[in-house]
């Protein structure tokens, strides 16, 4: 018998001690330890671990995390100027209705049966991003946009068979790391320059990068600095003439006003889904997704599970089910292609919410905003002496880069500055663009007044003075 | 008027439940479309705005410009959440079914105050770049967890970075490749060992690192073979990535040696336990001297699986491997925390940012309300309910529990319908959705299927004697009609929001259609 606990957990039904030696006694075993007996004595802990002393009561527990908590500054209670990856829109009431629904929220890896409603989901996020990039093949979303771009860089390679990728020197450093690591066991990758007055992806650079050997230029429209690539069709056909594919990473809330990749020669169009209805999160809010043509070419390299539409024994009845789950590697392991687990199946659900409650005009009319209201704060911040903005002569959809030389004080001093205002103010480029000087990426988006634009223009002219 | 009470409980034992799925004959939301409906508004834009920057449309350059509007839905707000409250109810949730049936999975119980707490605005709206001064609650929880895994596995430093076990197992992959090139090995030594009952991400995700995969199959007893290990080691190894307790149940026996044989061979060693439940406060990874572990926040620690993300997959090492985690480490001084991306080995990013921090907020939670006797707790009666589950299935006509016989086993058991499918042709599939009928889950089991006709079972400890015993009364009915009335189970399920699926079009690439598009293009026939 084992002795008597003291405490019942609350989330443990047979932490009851009647229970547990009921069912001790059922499977015949003197106590816990008989289970353990395979692992060895000098394996196991001789005493408890040393962890924090526990908060019992659901109070205590609330209590010391809103504790914890508390140290946190908002984005509410500060004005939010920061993108660079993560990007601060407005999250309709819905969406986190439907995220927070137990069923979707506790469900994992159920049967197209007994988890019918998250297959329709989920193919319906992928049927309305369909919609959105005008592309008919869309993954069930993988990590975040690093990911995604260096899944589809890996499936160019095994497309074309080449081992070479061309990326736009215009990425994050983030992004550009994460392919490094990701895609460096198989392939070489190569820097494009930019044209240093319009940021615009430099043609010559790449006529003299690309050759037999490239299996695909890849390039991101908005780029990470915000402006608008203008170039996308010639940079897409300089590639198809060498026999490479065309990558394009894309803003999924700009696509109501910009022009689908697929328009101007994408083969595989990656990005996140961060903005479609996902908090911030400190992070936490993202999501990848991947989209190709319907050709047996581009579906079979997925890493990422499929989900299709399939009939049922009943006439006009929709079921679901994994398309071509042979090629995953839960089906084939070392043999499948790349990998393929948990990822982020609920912030897809999320987006599809999104996507619905917005419809055709909500993405017009927020991409259309957006553009307003950065051109205007672009506007502002080039009338304060010493600011230069944009450093790019490009148009741009929310995210710009700022230049502060002419003011003598450094990116940090202005933040800090601006910090006193509660103004976050944009992500410092010093260390990854160091040949844009004293530069900040500012974002705006359609949570910004005309008053919050006021706020920043008046905290950074008393900061740059 | 009938006592249905009565009937629930006939003989002490729990009845079958007269469970229907909720089945709304849901169409797809473009199907329920209606021009002109709009959702949401979105915030107006002020005069002062739109008269000084005129037309923006006319800045954007012309091939750039979007010509023709995306072809979404048009419904009213509450079309929309009456449309995804349906497919909710079609969903089959932890919260609402008896979850033992995804095995290797630890489908506990997600309180719901972390949930709500991981929902406060001093989570949900912060920025990732924000100054770090005013986001120190945030790293105080991070940096806090992280000591706390240390203490649970043994190792030196966590990072919370990668985004479920499949990324984590990656991301160590990619540390022991780091490990090698900077001692100057790293062509050569271009083998990771795994074994066939360890998750099949140890094998994908190493090999997509770019290591050749060699896979040791388990001995008569069904525990990994130390021979075959030694047979395999040589100086092209890298390292040894492996999940214990294996996806049997089994806990490895010979674990230490196993680490020794690799360590001799120059290779390092990496747990996956990702499922840790059944050995929390029972032994650490550290102890048997692997250099690498991971955890999923999402199994073992309680934060929610949402429908198969987004998640963690915690990643902790040696202080020897420190160097190389991703970047950015989280440190404290003392008085304040800091996000450290001075690392230059580092294999750089793995996720963006910090990686999915709200589940780090609810794990922290998690392990706050227990403490180091509540986890082992937690262990004692996950495995419990596992060798209860295992001693009373074992009775149930056609089901076995293949390898070590006559032992206990962890957290789960990789079953075998083999006799029961010999006997009436009923295969595990259909049992899983004949079980489903009646309101449960139920998975087969990772591939391939070295164990015959497999279903994996891992009952942890959210679930109750009660809980246990109806799951196991259901199998045994299922049995019961397998061998009474098989085509009864063959054609299950019978109780489901749908009727069975022909999977064909799924593999068939004219038929298949993952967008609705693609389904109005080559199925509908519409132009």
């Amino acid at each position: 018998m084992i002795k008597k606990k003291q405490i019942v957990y609350p989330y443990i039904p047979n932490s009851v001690s009647t229970v547990k030696n009921q069912m001790l006694k059922e499977v015949g075993a003197k106590g816990v330890e008989d289970f353990f007996e395979d692992i060895p004595k000098k394996l196991r802990l001789k005493k408890n671990m040393n962890l924090p002393k526990p908060l019992l009561s659901e109070y205590s527990l609330r209590k010391h995390i809103e504790g914890i908590l508390s140290k946190n500054k908002t984005c509410q209670e500060h004005l939010n100027f920061l993108g660079a990856g993560c990007w601060q829109h407005y999250v309709p009431a819905v969406c986190d209705e439907v995220n927070q629904r137990s069923e979707f929220l506790t469900a994992y890896a159920g049967e197209p049966y007994d988890d019918h409603g998250r297959f329709q989901a989920l193919f319906e996020y992928a049927s309305m991003m369909g919609e959105l990039l005008n592309m008919d093949v869309v993954n069930v979303p993988t990590y975040d946009w690093l990911q995604a771009a260096a899944t589809s860089i890996r499936m160019a390679s095994r497309i074309t068979g080449r081992r070479e990728v061309l990326v736009s020197r215009t990425i994050s450093a983030d992004k550009l790391s994460k392919i490094w690591d990701y895609c460096k066991p198989e392939m070489e990758i190569k820097l494009l320059d930019y044209d240093c007055e319009s940021g615009q992806q430099d043609l010559d650079s790449l006529e003299v990068e690309i050759s037999s050997k490239t299996a695909a230029v890849y390039f991101e429209n908005p780029s990470y600095l915000g402006f608008v690539e203008a170039h996308g069709d010639e940079v897409s056909k300089i590639a198809h003439d060498h026999g490479a594919m065309c990558i394009v990473g894309v803003d999924p809330i700009s696509l109501g006003i910009l022009t689908p990749p697929i328009e101007y020669g994408a083969d595989i169009v990656c990005g996140d889904l961060q903005p479609l209805g996902m908090h911030m999160q400190f992070g936490g809010g993202h999501a990848g997704f991947i989209a190709t043509r319907d050709e047996e070419k581009y579906v079979m390299e997925y890493p990422s599970r499929l989900f299709g539409v399939a009939p049922t024994s009943v006439e006009g009845e929709y079921g679901f089910g994994d398309v071509a789950y042979e090629r995953t590697s839960f089906a084939l392991r070392e043999e499948g292609k790349e990998f393929v687990g948990t990822a982020t199946a609920l912030w897809g659900i999320t987006a599809g919410v999104y996507l619905a409650l917005m419809g055709p005009q909500g993405m017009r009319e927020i991409g259309e905003g957006i553009m307003q209201r950065s051109r205007y704060v672009m506007l502002q911040l080039s009338k304060i002496k010493g600011v230069k903005c944009p450093v790019f002569q490009s148009t741009h959809f929310k995210e710009f880069v700022v230049n502060f030389d002419g003011t003598g004080k450094t990116v940090p001093e202005i933040n800090e500055a601006l910090l006193k205002h509660k103004i976050f103010g944009g992500k410092d480029l010093t260390k990854e663009f160091p040949e844009l000087g004293n530069s900040a990426l500012y974002c705006v988006t359609e949570v910004h007044t005309k008053d919050d634009v006021d706020k920043l223009i008046n905290a950074l002219k008393e900061g740059v003075e | 008027m009938e006592d249905i009470t009565m009937k629930r409980y006939a003989d002490g034992k729990p009845k079958l439940r007269r469970f229907h799925q909720a089945k709304w004959d849901e169409p797809i939301i473009f199907e329920l479309s209606n021009e002109g409906e709009r959702g949401i508004l979105i915030p107006e834009v002020e005069c002062e705005i739109t008269n000084e920057v005129g037309d923006v449309m006319l800045t954007i350059p012309e091939g750039m410009r979007r010509k023709q509007p995306p072809e979404l839905p048009e419904l009213s707000q509450p079309q929309v959440l009456r449309h995804y409250m349906r497919l909710s109810q079609g969903t089959l949730g932890m919260d609402l079914n008896i979850d033992v049936g995804q095995g290797t999975c630890t489908m506990k119980y997600s309180p719901k105050i972390n949930e709500q707490l991981a929902r406060m605005a001093q989570m949900m709206e912060i920025h990732p770049l924000q100054d770090e001064e005013t986001v120190q609650g945030i790293l105080e929880v991070m940096y806090k967890f992280e000591q706390i895994l240390n203490e649970i596995s043994g190792m030196n430093q966590f990072s919370l970075q990668p985004g479920a076990g499949s990324q984590a197992i990656y991301a160590n992959a990619s540390i022991i490749r780091a490990h090698h090139e900077a001692r100057g090995e790293a062509d050569r030594r271009n083998e990771i060992i795994t074994t066939i009952f360890s998750h099949p991400s140890n094998a994908a995700c190493a090999k997509t690192a770019g290591f050749e995969i060699i896979t040791l199959y388990p001995d008569e007893n069904g525990y990994p073979d130390l021979e075959a290990l030694k047979a395999a080691v040589s100086d092209h190894t890298a390292g040894l990535m492996i999940t214990n307790p294996e996806d049997t149940g089994i806990f490895n026996p010979n674990i230490e040696e196993f680490v020794k044989v690799v360590h001799e061979a120059g290779g390092l060693c990496s747990y996956d336990q990702a499922n840790a439940n059944g050995i929390l406060g029972i032994t650490k990874a550290r102890e048997a001297d692997f250099d690498l572990c991971h955890f999923n926040l999402h199994k073992t620690f309680s934060a929610p699986h949402g429908c198969g993300g987004p998640a963690v997959g915690a990643i902790g090492v040696t202080k020897e491997l420190t160097k190389f985690l991703p970047v950015p480490l989280i440190e404290f001084d003392g008085s304040k925390y800091h996000l450290n991306y001075d690392k230059p080995e580092s294999i750089g990013k793995v996720r963006s940012f910090y990686g999915v921090t709200p589940a780090v907020l609810k794990a922290y939670a998690w392990v706050m309300s227990l403490g180091a006797e509540g986890l082992k707790e937690v262990a004692e009666v996950a495995v419990l309910n596992n060798n209860y589950l295992l001693k009373k299935l074992l009775e149930i006509g056609g089901l076995s529990a293949p390898y070590a016989k006559g032992k206990r086993r962890i957290e789960q058991v990789r079953y075998s319908w083999e006799k029961l499918t010999r006997d009436t042709g009923v295969r595990s599939e259909e049992i899983g959705l004949r079980a489903a009928d009646f309101g449960v889950h139920y998975w087969t089991s990772h591939h391939p299927w070295i164990v015959p006709e497999p279903c994996t079972l891992e009952p942890t400890e959210s679930y109750s004697k009660n809980d246990l015993d109806e799951y196991i009364e259901i199998l045994r009915h299922v049995s019961n009609e397998a061998y009474t009335n098989p085509d009864l189970v063959k054609t299950a399920p019978h109780n489901s929001t749908i009727h069975k699926i022909d999977t064909a079009p799924l593999d068939d690439p004219s038929q298949w259609a993952m967008t609705w598009r693609a389904y109005r293009r080559k199925i509908r026939k519409e132009t």
